[in-house]
């Protein structure tokens, strides 16, 4: 299925007629630092409204991406249109259309929490008559309500995270980049922020999100594309990329160290792919237990065996290699 | 709970809509009071030690080396000829040294910081602000210090009884004149930095400066080579700019301190200019 297609059956409910409403479209969009290629012709379009993921390993050139949206990257060849306008001939006008989530937080350390966005909405050049409630209103949806006048570094890492959100949203963004939002977070506080994630694209925002955690994008991505050394491996919802790059479940059998990597062979016909690696076995198979009988039927006798649904992460794994990226 | 229930209203909240609407070329977006602001709130609620620090350093000099050292140097010939007190010949000097001192901080080491550790502009530049805003206003805000230690360091040689002339209160704008040269500057300057190392530099080439602009004593015990490249230096026209302007004496040299500055400003302002995207842009 063509990128294009792809982005129309997504958004067929919110748009009548051929014409697409694309917030963000970039062609051939390309980055070099010097000798380094971090973006590699990559083209992708992001109708509004949807969750669009951008997903791949360290060096993948998925913030590089997203700091050229943002227009304070210039890009080294390609075209890139946010919400009509160039980013880099139109710098302020397109950020006064995004709200940035950064992957390290960079709160105003000399501010406190409220004035943190107080400051922040200042430089979108709004007035303190509508900053002051939006300011309160924010906090409240950011849990920060009690911690209003503290200081920014006496905040845990999740407080500052959900304050850097809550800054995002100062301007009403049309669209939110979100680069690796939930890195570093715990388990409760990952989940208050996917929930505030689905509200705000519940309520018509775009969300633009980079992550490697793969269970992150299959609840809130629509449609993603996973880049790996700066090009597009793949691109569609999680759940078409399931099924295209992987079986629908995966048996992983254990025999020990040392038998790992010999019982390969033995396995051979199993499923419809296999993959030996140095702790486990991963056979691919569209019924996982059927698979288990076989290998039960041929007198192989596995340490632990398991049988799970293919995940995005298999996918991204089978993509992008299992090699150590750094 | 809705956060942006407004912007779905029909026509869309009206303040966050009028402010997408307005138009804006890649570099500045006419908000530069937004960065002061930040800046004089964080003053207000951080660091008032760093202020006071720069306010007394030029006085701690002008205490040691004017009265201590003043007492046995005595009398020494002022600009026009007069004699006047080490102290008096001395503390206009060290108030073009803290100028320059203020700016070129501001606008190097306290840049560099904000860009590269504190993260500061990376978060101003991902909103409407443009790179001229940021730059603009970093640049007045060190300028709004330098004219309050200018008018402190005045007001305490007033009180110490160096000051015999109604002109030495031009001594406050003639300050800002060479803060404001060094700052622009500095700041293009600091767009080619990428360590610390590097930034060494700046203070390998500022101390020199401090010592040997005829500062502590006059130009004329240089032979007449190292008096040209002194006179070539941007400090040296500040020190005898303040000096002249202290005891109220003004002669054409006045004018070429001051057009000294002037075409520094233009070059230093044209410089950050055209650096802006390296310095804040990669």
């Amino acid at each position: 299925m063509s990128n294009e297609e792809l982005s129309r059956n997504q958004s067929s409910s919110q748009t009548q007629g051929d014409q697409m409403q694309y917030v963000i479209t970039a062609e051939n969009l390309t980055k070099t630092y010097g000798d380094v290629t971090a973006v590699d012709g990559i083209s992708f379009s992001v109708p509004a409204g949807e969750a669009f993921g951008l997903l791949g390993p360290n060096g993948a050139g998925k913030s590089t991406t997203m700091k050229m949206i943002g227009g304070v990257s210039q890009r080294t060849s390609g075209s890139l249109s946010i919400m009509g306008l160039d980013p880099e001939s139109h710098g302020p006008e397109v950020r006064a259309h995004l709200g940035v989530v950064p992957q390290q937080d960079n709160l105003d350390e000399e501010l406190r929490v409220r004035d943190n966005l107080l400051v922040y909405g200042r430089y979108f050049g709004l007035p303190m008559s509508y900053l002051r409630p939006k300011a309160d209103e924010l906090l409240e949806f950011a849990q920060l309500t009690d911690k209003a006048k503290s200081k920014v570094d006496a905040l845990s890492g999740g407080m500052k995270r959900r304050l850097t959100i809550a800054r995002s949203l100062i301007n009403e963004p049309r669209i939110l980049l979100l680069d690796e939002p939930t890195t570093g977070l715990d388990p409760q506080a990952r989940h208050i922020l996917w929930d505030r994630l689905f509200r705000l694209k519940e309520q018509g925002v775009t969300l633009i999100l980079t992550t490697h955690y793969m269970d992150e994008a299959e609840q809130l991505c629509d449609r993603l594309i996973v880049v790996d050394k700066g090009r597009i491996m793949a691109e569609g919802s999680p759940a078409s990329l399931i099924r295209e790059y992987s079986t629908r479940e995966v048996l992983e059998l254990r025999f020990g160290s040392e038998r790992n990597a010999t019982i390969g062979a033995e396995l051979e016909g199993i499923g419809e792919r296999l993959e030996t690696l140095p702790d486990r076995v991963l056979i691919y198979a569209h019924d996982g237990e059927a698979a288990l009988e076989q290998v039960s039927a041929r007198g192989l006798r596995p340490v632990t065996s398991l049988v799970r649904r293919s995940s995005l992460e298999d996918v991204f794994l089978r993509l992008t290699g299992r090699s150590l990226v750094d | 709970m809705s956060v942006l229930s407004e912007s779905h209203n029909p026509g869309g909240h009206s303040v966050t809509e009028a402010a997408r609407n307005r138009r804006f070329g890649p570099m500045y977006s006419r908000n530069v009071r937004a960065v002061i602001a930040r800046g004089l709130m964080a003053t207000k609620s951080s660091n008032w030690m760093v202020m006071l620090s720069g306010f007394f350093e030029p006085v701690l000099y002008l205490i040691s080396m004017g009265v201590g050292l003043g007492a046995i140097v005595g009398a020494v010939q002022g600009p026009g000829g007069q004699e006047i007190s080490y102290a008096a010949y001395i503390a206009p000097a060290l108030l073009a040294v803290s100028a320059m001192n203020g700016a070129v901080y501001d606008s190097t080491w306290n840049v560099f910081f904000k860009m590269n550790f504190a993260k500061l502009y990376q978060g101003m530049l991902y909103t409407s602000l443009g790179p001229l805003d940021v730059a603009m206003g970093e640049i007045f805000l060190a300028l709004l210090r330098g004219l309050l230690y200018a008018t402190g360091f005045t007001a305490v040689m007033g009180v110490m009884g160096l000051i015999t002339t109604p002109w030495a209160i031009l001594m406050i704008p003639a300050s800002v004149l060479i803060a404001f040269g060094f700052a622009s500057f500095g700041m293009g300057i600091t767009s080619f930095m990428k360590t610390f190392q590097q930034m060494d530099w700046i203070n390998f080439v500022m101390l020199p400066m401090f010592l040997f602009s005829a500062t502590f004593y006059p130009l004329s015990v240089y032979p007449q080579s190292i008096q040209w490249l002194i006179q070539a230096m941007p400090l040296w026209h500040g020190v005898e700019l303040l000096r002249q302007i202290s005891v109220g004496i003004f002669t054409p040299a006045t004018a070429i301190h001051v057009g000294y500055y002037l075409v520094m400003i233009v070059l230093g302002v044209m410089l950050t200019a055209g650096r802006l995207r390296k310095l804040f842009l990669k």
